[in-house]
């Protein structure tokens, strides 16, 4: 790749990005944040999960505000309040999930909002004209009459860029703008890149790939919860070095001491397929072990616990619980193995938000309670157990979930399968977006859990955390199992690697 | 200070704040009956006589029975707009069956018998298009409801079915204690859909699949049965409602008979204070629901008001309803 970011480096930043902080509710997400972009560079922004990326973009593209803090925009104090007004300075952002209308068309789309007309009519012509034009420049077949929905992922790609050009777009936000496309999309996509940049277009884009990253920017920015580390030169900077800037800190006495199971394989899937999603799985869970699960979003961990949970139909498969082999085809018969599953998505499928604590913990155990009727009393006293031993903050036990912070739903959460007495418990995620004290709670619940004999999997991307608790981890990617870490393998480099497909 | 009582907040208990404190938004139904029921008092001197209360009841009763089956399906997240054809189908054939079985008890006994197995079969069809079809309920309904009217006029010849059995009007137009048989019926039912409801797992896995069904699916419900059987329980109080109706006048003419009750059904369900979206909502406020339409009806009835804009009112009534709902939310 050329690198002509000495010659960018004469111009006047597109982009002044000075001491930006955001909080959400009272917690800093962001803080002071100071970035100059340049105009025609492509710049990389890195980060855990969780470090502030995507809070980052979302400010510059309108979508959030900052708390504090000011944006120049080629030289002039601008405010940025909401996505017109970004696109209105000639930036745009292009999210993860995109925003294309299925039952349009191509030109339909890419006109959308931005209409032409003739008078009274839409003028199609110009329209299609244009749009033949704008997809000739990126080199790309494209039906302008063809529907979205009929589009491949990258196809849709190549109209959300079309679209941003459009509306004449200066500098374009992608997020995760790779993680959707296949090894030979990603080269169309890089090859796009080179020629946007060569029309002048700055670009700015999250990435969870390493050697990509390396390859496709000029610069790159890391960050780590919510503050800046770095930015540097690519040419400076090797993936080890991203990898460790990323993660950081030192790991300290927020982990409890690491426990070791026994032997004896309490959970055992073999041969696991789903096609598209899941190759050839094979893991044995030990009893008495917390085993994690680590690797890119969309590596397919969570798809491996739904799929073992029987939220998922399996194209092949075997699941033993206990040496036994068991049929799991819905989440009651994974309940009824003593199995637990705590989504990522605690809001979306995790809890009911407008029951209180109480109807929450007791959803999937309600069996226990019946006599004839629901003994109010009993689920009660149970509820009040769970509250009492999470420390489950609430103004009281009949609050709605929606009035909890995130760190006591997901206590509640908790709450709610250690109802069903399970003996396997799978955690995924189970600290997004919590802060840091209740993490070490959960951290230490879990830990406690694991000394009374249960086994638990903990799938996350946050690789200090699996590093902390896991005493072994399996390393995913593009739904197969790449790697397995034991004791001093467990560390930020092995994992990235293995994840980033660099071993 | 014991641990368990860590979680209550220490609020101040002045009186103000216990003010502010009050669930207004839960109570607002019953609060606006009381209003309804002092200002009808005040306003027409015929109100608050026994007859006129009991009348107003049981001219409720058929459509406040529909209504708690409603309940259920909204609650759960659904719709069922096909009740008051339903109400007409089952009703004739009630009244066809009847006649061909004979005079007697033993005949009227089967005869409801059959009306409840009718409705609650109709209902299941609903669910079953919903649930496997995956057809969205107002949808699925709306199509239903337009096939049970047409097949009611076509299997009555669009006349009307007079029953010639001469015990089947003491159903419905009987008294027990002084009351009409259907207001007995109405709040047997309202007591045991209230049970059902409120202290049951069933009731609580409605409530689940109504406020999120993926929850719900996450959480080991079968969101698919629980949503079918609300629409059996609509079903099921359809048949109930179309005996009472059917024997109440005797006869039941197949162009207007239900008419409209689907609406009146969902306007009792949402004044109430049961979420259209789902997820929430109690039978207690559909049977308030229901007495305020009720009484609206009887009022501008008393007071003279032209029957045209009655409808107004009770739209209106509706519209308060779930703005008042909707700031709640908020």
């Amino acid at each position: 790749m050329t690198k002509s970011k000495l010659a960018n480096q004469s111009f006047e930043p597109i982009m002044q990005i000075d001491n930006i902080v955001k909080e959400f509710s009272g917690v800093r997400v962001l803080h002071k944040v100071t970035i100059d972009i340049f105009p025609g560079e492509v710049l990389g922004v890195l980060g855990e999960n969780g470090a502030g990326k995507s809070t980052l973009l979302k400010i510059l593209s309108g979508i959030y505000q900052k708390t504090s803090g000011s944006i120049r925009f080629a030289g002039q104090d601008v405010s940025i309040d909401n996505p017109a007004s970004a696109k209105a300075l000639g930036i745009s952002m292009i999210p993860q999930e995109f925003n294309l209308i299925n039952t349009l068309n191509v030109f339909e789309n890419i006109f959308l909002g931005n209409e032409r007309s003739n008078g009274l009519f839409l003028d199609k012509k110009a329209m299609r004209a244009k749009t033949l034009g704008l997809l000739a420049e990126l080199k790309t077949e494209l039906n302008p009459d063809a529907l979205i929905s009929t589009l491949s992922v990258a196809q849709k790609q190549m109209v959300e860029i079309a679209k941003a050009l459009v509306s004449d777009v200066k500098v374009l936000i992608m997020d995760e703008p790779t993680t959707v496309l296949t090894n030979h999309e990603v080269e169309i996509f890089f090859a796009l890149v080179e020629r946007l940049k060569a029309r002048g277009v700055t670009l700015v884009f999250i990435s969870h790939k390493l050697k990509e990253v390396k390859y496709i920017c000029d610069r790159l920015v890391i960050l780590r919860d919510g503050y800046l580390v770095s930015i540097d030169e690519v040419d400076d900077i090797d993936e080890a070095d991203m990898a460790r800037k990323m993660v950081g800190r030192e790991l300290n006495q927020i982990y409890p001491k690491k426990v070791f199971g026994s032997d004896e394989p309490v959970l055992k899937v073999s041969n696991l397929n789903i096609k598209g999603l899941l190759k050839n799985i094979n893991f044995e869970l030990k009893k008495g072990e917390i085993l994690g699960f680590a690797g890119l979003i969309g590596a397919g961990r969570t798809e491996t616990a739904e799929a073992v949970m029987g939220l998922r139909k399996k194209d092949s498969g075997e699941v033993q619980v206990n040496g036994k082999a068991v049929t799991i085809g819905s989440v009651a018969d994974a309940v009824a193995c003593n199995m637990a599953y705590l989504s990522e998505d605690r809001q979306g499928k995790g809890l009911v938000m407008n029951f209180d604590i109480i109807k929450n913990i007791s959803l999937i155990s309600l069996a226990k309670y019946v006599k004839g009727l629901i003994r109010a009393r009993a689920e009660k006293k149970q509820a009040q157990h769970y509250v009492k031993l999470f420390d489950i903050k609430a103004a009281s036990i009949n609050s709605e979930l929606m009035n909890l912070s995130g760190g006591n739903q997901q206590k509640v959460y908790l709450a709610k399968w250690m109802d069903t007495e399970p003996e396997i418990l799978i955690l995924d995620e189970p600290t997004r977006g919590i802060d840091v004290n209740t993490k070490k709670e959960i951290y230490h619940f879990i830990n406690q859990l694991t000394h009374k004999g249960m086994s638990v999997i903990v799938i996350s991307s946050e690789l200090e955390e699996l590093i902390g608790l896991a005493s072994r981890v399996l390393v995913m990617r593009e739904g197969e199992i790449v790697g397995e870490l034991e004791g001093d393998d467990i560390n930020d480099r092995e994992i990235m690697y293995y994840a980033a497909g660099l071993k | 200070m014991s641990e368990q009582t860590k979680i209550i907040m220490v609020s101040p208990q002045s009186p103000m704040a216990r003010l502010a404190r009050f669930p207004w938004v839960t109570y607002a139904p019953l609060i606006a009956l009381i209003i309804l029921l002092v200002a009808s008092g005040l306003a027409s001197e015929h109100f608050l006589i026994p007859r006129n209360l009991t009348n107003v009841l049981r001219q409720v009763s058929y459509t406040g029975i529909i209504a708690l089956g409603m309940t259920f399906v909204i609650i759960a997240g659904g719709i069922d707009l096909s009740v008051g054809s339903m109400v007409a189908l089952v009703g004739v054939l009630c009244i066809m069956l009847l006649n061909w079985l004979g005079d007697g008890w033993f005949a009227v006994m089967l005869a409801i018998a059959a009306a409840v197995t009718m409705g609650a079969a109709l209902g299941a069809i609903n669910g079953l298009i919903i649930t496997r079809g995956k057809v969205a309920s107002f949808i699925a309904t709306l199509a239903t409801m337009s096939i049970l009217r047409s097949l009611t006029l076509y299997v009555s010849d669009a006349g009307e079915v007079v029953s010639e059995n001469n015990s089947f009007p003491e159903v419905g137009g009987g008294y027990w204690l002084g009351i009409p048989v259907p207001v007995w019926v109405f709040a047997c039912l309202a007591l045991i859909c209230h049970v059902l409801l409120k202290h049951t797992a069933y009731g609580r896995h409605v409530c689940a699949v109504g406020s999120n069904a993926t929850v719900a699916s996450y959480s080991a419900i079968k969101v698919r049965w629980v949503y079918f059987t609300t629409f059996v329980i609509a079903g099921v109080m359809v048949g109930i409602s179309a005996v009472m109706l059917s024997s109440r006048l005797n006869s039941v003419s197949p162009g207007d008979a239900g008419l409209f009750y689907e609406l009146d059904a969902i306007a009792a369900v949402v004044i109430g204070g049961t979420a259209l979206a789902g997820g929430r909502g109690t039978i207690w406020g559909t049977v308030i629901g229901v007495i305020i339409l009720g009484i609206i009806n009887n009022m501008l009835n008393l007071l003279g008001v032209s029957a045209y804009l009655q409808g107004t009112v009770k739209g209106l009534v509706i519209l308060i309803a779930v703005l008042a709902q909707f700031k709640g939310d908020r």
